[in-house]
C-alpha cells in the first residue's frame, strides 16, 4: 500500500509523460497484487491484463501522436492543493464512523452477501460465486455493462476512423521490416507465446464458472494477443487476418447473444435473464445461460479493445505519412 | 484504530493525489492518467470492504467456513473493464483535440479559443 502511495507521488512529479504512463502500468501492477491479498483473484486478473497491459499501450499510442512533454504549471497551485486537502480532511473524518477493515459484522456483509455465499450453490450451481451473482443473479446490470463497453467502442470509431489508403501499405511494410530484424529474440520469443495467451484466454473464458476467470478477462487477455501480434507484424499484416468490419460484426453480434438469451428466457415465460427456463433441469439452464452470456460478453469485449487499438494505431499511421507527405 | 482504517486512509491519499492531478494540470494526458489514479483507489476501497478477516476468495469449496464478499468483487470487475472503454473513448478525444488545436496544453487550447471568439 505505501509503495502505491510512493508511485502515485511520483507521478505527479514527472514531467515525461513516457515515465507517467510507465509508473501507471507499475501501479496498476501493484493494486493488482493488492487485490490477490484481498482474496478478490478475479479482480486481480482485469486489473494485470486491463491496467497493466491495455491501457499502457493506449496510452504510449496516445503520446506517440500528441507529444511526450508536458508544460510546466506556470498559475500557483496553491488554490488546487487547499481543495484537495480540505476535501481530503472532510473523508477522513468520515472513515472515523467506518466499520475496521476485516470485520465480520460490517453492515456490507449482513446484506445480499449471504444468500449468495450460502444459496449459490443449490440455485445456481457454479462455484464461483463471482461469476454466479455476474451472470445470473445479476445478469441485467452485467448487460448494462456490456452495452456501455460497446457504446464507448462506437465512440472511438466514430471519433478516430481512417478511411485507408492502399498506397500507404508498401511504405509500412519496409518499415516494420527493417525494425523486426533488429529485434530477433523480441520476435520470435512473443511468435511463440501468443499461441499460449490465446489458449489461456479460452481457459479462462469457459473455466470462468469453477476458477477465477470470464467473459471479461478473457475477452482482454484474448485482446492483448491480438495486440501482440500487432505490434511485431505491423498493422497492416494484422488487418489482412483480422478484417476490421469482421470484428465490428462480432463486437455486435456478443452484445446480441446476451440480449437474446434474455429474451429467449422471457419468451418461455419466465423472468428476463432467468436462465432456469432454458432446460428441463433449472442447474443445467443455469449452466447453459452463464454459458452463453459469458461468451457473449468476452466476444464483446475482445472485439471492442482490438477495435480501439485498431483504431489508434491507424490514426497514428496516417498522420506519420502526412508529415512525411509534408516534408 | 491506527490498523482498522489505515487502507480507507491510503484510499483517499490516492484519491486526493489523482484529484489533485486533474484540477491542477493542465496537460489533458496528464488529467487521464490523474482520473484513473482516481478510479483505482475507489477499486481498492470496495475490495478493502469486502474483505473478511480469515476468509478466503468467494469460489465454494469443501472446508471453507468464511468467504470474503463477492458482490463488491463483481462491481469491480466489470467497473475496471467499463473504465479501459471509457479512458479509450477520452484518449480518443485527446488525438482529434491535439489535430484540431495543435497541442493538448489547456491553456493554449484556451487561448485559441479566445482568438476565434
Amino acid at each position: 500500500m505505501a509503495f502505491l502511495v510512493g508511485v502515485a507521488f511520483a507521478i505527479v512529479r514527472m514531467k515525461d509523460l513516457l515515465a507517467v504512463i510507465m509508473l501507471l502500468g507499475i501501479y496498476s501492477l501493484l493494486s493488482a497484487s493488492f487485490f490477490v491479498a484481498m482474496d478478490a483473484a478475479d479482480v486481480a486478473f482485469t486489473e494485470a491484463a486491463v491496467g497493466a497491459g491495455i491501457s499502457t499501450l493506449l496510452m504510449l499510442v496516445t503520446i506517440s501522436m500528441t507529444g511526450r512533454s508536458e508544460h510546466p504549471v506556470r498559475h500557483k497551485p496553491l488554490l488546487a492543493l487547499a481543495v484537495v486537502i480540505i476535501t481530503g480532511s472532510l473523508l477522513i473524518y468520515g472513515t472515523l464512523d467506518m466499520p475496521y477493515f476485516g470485520s465480520a459484522e460490517a453492515p456490507i456483509h449482513q446484506h445480499a452477501a449471504p444468500r449468495y455465499i450460502n444459496d449459490s450453490m443449490q440455485e445456481i450451481g457454479v462455484p464461483n460465486i463471482v461469476t454466479s451473482v455476474l451472470a445470473s443473479y445479476r445478469a441485467f446490470d452485467t448487460f448494462g455493462e456490456v452495452v456501455v463497453i460497446f457504446t464507448a467502442g462506437i465512440g472511438v470509431l466514430a471519433l478516430l476512423s481512417v478511411v485507408r489508403r492502399r498506397e500507404y501499405t508498401i511504405n509500412d511494410d519496409s518499415f516494420n521490416h527493417s525494425m523486426h530484424e533488429q529485434h530477433l529474440i523480441l520476435r520470435i520469443v512473443t511468435k511463440m507465446m501468443i499461441p499460449f495467451i490465446l489458449l489461456f484466454a479460452f481457459y479462462v473464458q469457459f473455466h470462468g464458472d469453477f476458477g477465477p476467470g470470464g467473459g471479461f478477462q478473457a475477452g482482454v487477455i484474448f485482446a492483448s494477443a491480438v495486440f501482440l501480434y500487432t505490434m511485431l507484424f505491423g498493422t497492416s499484416t494484422a488487418r489482412q487476418v483480422i478484417n476490421q468490419s469482421f470484428i465490428q460484426l462480432l463486437a455486435a453480434t456478443g452484445v446480441l447473444l446476451y440480449g437474446s438469451v434474455g429474451i429467449v428466457s422471457l419468451l418461455i415465460g419466465k423472468e428476463f435473464f432467468d436462465y432456469s427456463a432454458l432446460s428441463a433441469d433449472p442447474i443445467t439452464g443455469q449452466h447453459l445461460g452463464i454459458l452463453l452470456i459469458e461468451l457473449g460478453v468476452g466476444i464483446t469485449v475482445a472485439s471492442i479493445m482490438i477495435i480501439i487499438f485498431f483504431n489508434f494505431v491507424g490514426r497514428r499511421n496516417n498522420l506519420q505519412h502526412k508529415e512525411n507527405e509534408g516534408d | 484504530m491506527l490498523l482498522g482504517l489505515y487502507n480507507y486512509w491510503v484510499v483517499i491519499v490516492l484519491m486526493m493525489v489523482g484529484f489533485y492531478i486533474v484540477i491542477a494540470h493542465g496537460n489533458l494526458i496528464k488529467k487521464v492518467v490523474g482520473l484513473s489514479i482516481f478510479q483505482t483507489s475507489v477499486f481498492i476501497f470496495y475490495i478493502s470492504m469486502a474483505k473478511v478477516d480469515g476468509g478466503s476468495a468467494p469460489i465454494l469449496a469443501e472446508g471453507i467456513k468464511q468467504y470474503s464478499n463477492p458482490l463488491p468483487h463483481v462491481l469491480i470487475l466489470t467497473a475496471i473493464v467499463v473504465g479501459i472503454a471509457t479512458t479509450a473513448l477520452a484518449l480518443a478525444l485527446a488525438v482529434r483535440i491535439k489535430e484540431a488545436y495543435g497541442s493538448i496544453e489547456e491553456e493554449e487550447i484556451q487561448k485559441k479559443d479566445n482568438q476565434i471568439c
